[in-house]
């Protein structure tokens, strides 16, 4: 029947663009429901960002294990407060681990780089990472290098 | 010069007549209680005929387009060394700019001038108001369920335009020139966001069919019932809804994407 025929084209047409929609959700921008469950907030404070930016990657050993969800000024210390949201599978991080800004390449992202330390306790939910590194800035390097101090 | 300014005050008073004679002409035919159980076919039928019927130019020119952003994408970027970032670029650009875009100026050619010219020649025909004659209301019976399928196709078609795009891009970037397909993926993920990119783009696309389809329909039922009537019809529903669609996404972009 012709009239079948079109309810039939139309219901597919309809399935591969709400497909779409799921496509670019879950494959094109990585929205995941899978994380918002098990994720723990950790901040830290550095000197300088050089250009991380919020959905930054938060990785150990190069393994993605959370991502930057928040960057604000800290009016009291004048240095940046990043808050990390981190995988709750990632959950044996030790108190004294070393926060790093690190570079993709040469001209790549800005990423934050964690490295454990020797503690016996673990960071949980709302603890702070004293033990940071800020960005190598290359200007100022080749400035003290330049002016010889 | 006292006719001059007597033919600018005409242009002015027919340029507000048409826009309100177009919006009580919108008001009149999406108010009012929907008849759920005849009008569901008619709008099944537009759907085919509005959104089936343009998906073959839609997933053509996408794939086109995302081959050809990959193919230029890699010729800048390896400059750097960055190839990488070609996934990102490509689906940045279809999903913020070109998806919602390029698919409503398709749309606007494809759909809206065979809506004009339909409508236009039912009109010509004296189809409407012999409709009326029989106490069938025109604007419930032909041009509503016209009016919801272009709503409803416009954004399905343009999310199918972003995929293919994407698809392409990734078929010439990774298959054709050699980049990696982890880092394809995994630096369009890190860099387009739902809510920011995805769903500003959807709202783009809603917004371009809503007015495509409304300066299409309206042309058609506003023509004079004239073979010529309705080729002058045809011709303005494409020029308007191409600028209307160029302007709007220069408006929504300022709105959506201005850091401040």
């Amino acid at each position: 029947m012709y009239n079948r025929t079109i309810e039939i084209v139309v219901g597919l047409f309809i399935i591969v663009g709400v497909g779409a929609l799921a496509v670019l959700a879950f494959q094109v921008s990585g929205l995941s429901t899978k994380m918002d469950t098990g994720t723990y907030k950790v901040y830290a404070q550095f000197d300088d960002l050089g250009g991380l930016t919020v959905r930054g990657r938060v990785s150990m050993a190069g393994v993605t294990i959370g991502k930057v969800s928040d960057i604000v000024l800290d009016k009291e210390s004048y240095m940046a407060l990043v808050e990390m949201e981190l995988y709750g599978t990632v959950d044996n991080l030790t108190t004294d681990s070393n926060a790093a800004i690190q570079t993709a390449g040469l001209l790549g992202e800005k990423y934050i780089s964690i490295s454990v330390g020797a503690d016996e306790e673990y960071l949980v939910d709302g603890d702070t990472i004293f033990d940071t590194q800020s960005a190598l800035n290359i200007e100022k390097l080749i400035g003290t290098f330049a002016s010889g101090k | 010069m006292l006719n001059y300014l007597r033919n600018l005050g005409r242009l002015a008073i027919h340029t507000v007549s048409v826009l309100g004679r177009s919006g009580v002409f919108l008001a009149q035919s999406l108010i009012g209680v929907p008849d759920v159980r005849n009008g569901f076919p008619l709008l099944l039928k537009q759907l085919y005929a509005v959104g089936v019927l343009s998906l073959v130019i839609i997933v053509v020119s996408g794939l086109f387009i995302g081959m050809v952003l990959g193919l230029q994408g890699y010729n800048l970027l390896v400059d750097y060394g960055s190839e990488q970032a070609i996934g990102q670029m490509v689906a940045l650009t279809l999903v913020r700019e070109l998806g919602p875009v390029v698919t409503g100026l398709l749309f606007a050619g494809r759909a809206g001038s065979a809506l004009t010219a339909e409508i236009g020649l039912m009109k010509a025909t004296e189809q409407l108001t012999s409709m009326e004659m029989m106490g069938v209301d025109p604007l419930r019976r032909i041009i509503a369920p016209r009016l919801w399928a272009g709503f409803i196709s416009m954004p399905l078609l343009a999310m199918i335009f972003s995929v293919v795009g994407i698809w392409g891009g990734m078929l010439v970037g990774v298959d054709w020139l050699g980049v990696y397909e982890g880092s394809f993926w995994a630096n369009m993920q890190s860099s387009v966001s739902f809510q920011d990119d995805v769903l500003n783009g959807v709202i783009k696309s809603i917004v371009f069919g809503f007015v495509c389809t409304w300066i299409a329909v309206f042309q058609g039922y506003d023509s004079v019932p004239t073979s010529e009537g309705i080729s002058v019809a045809t011709t303005k529903t494409v020029v308007y809804s191409s600028l209307a669609v160029l302007g709007l996404d220069f408006v929504l972009t300022a709105v959506m994407f201005t850091a401040f």
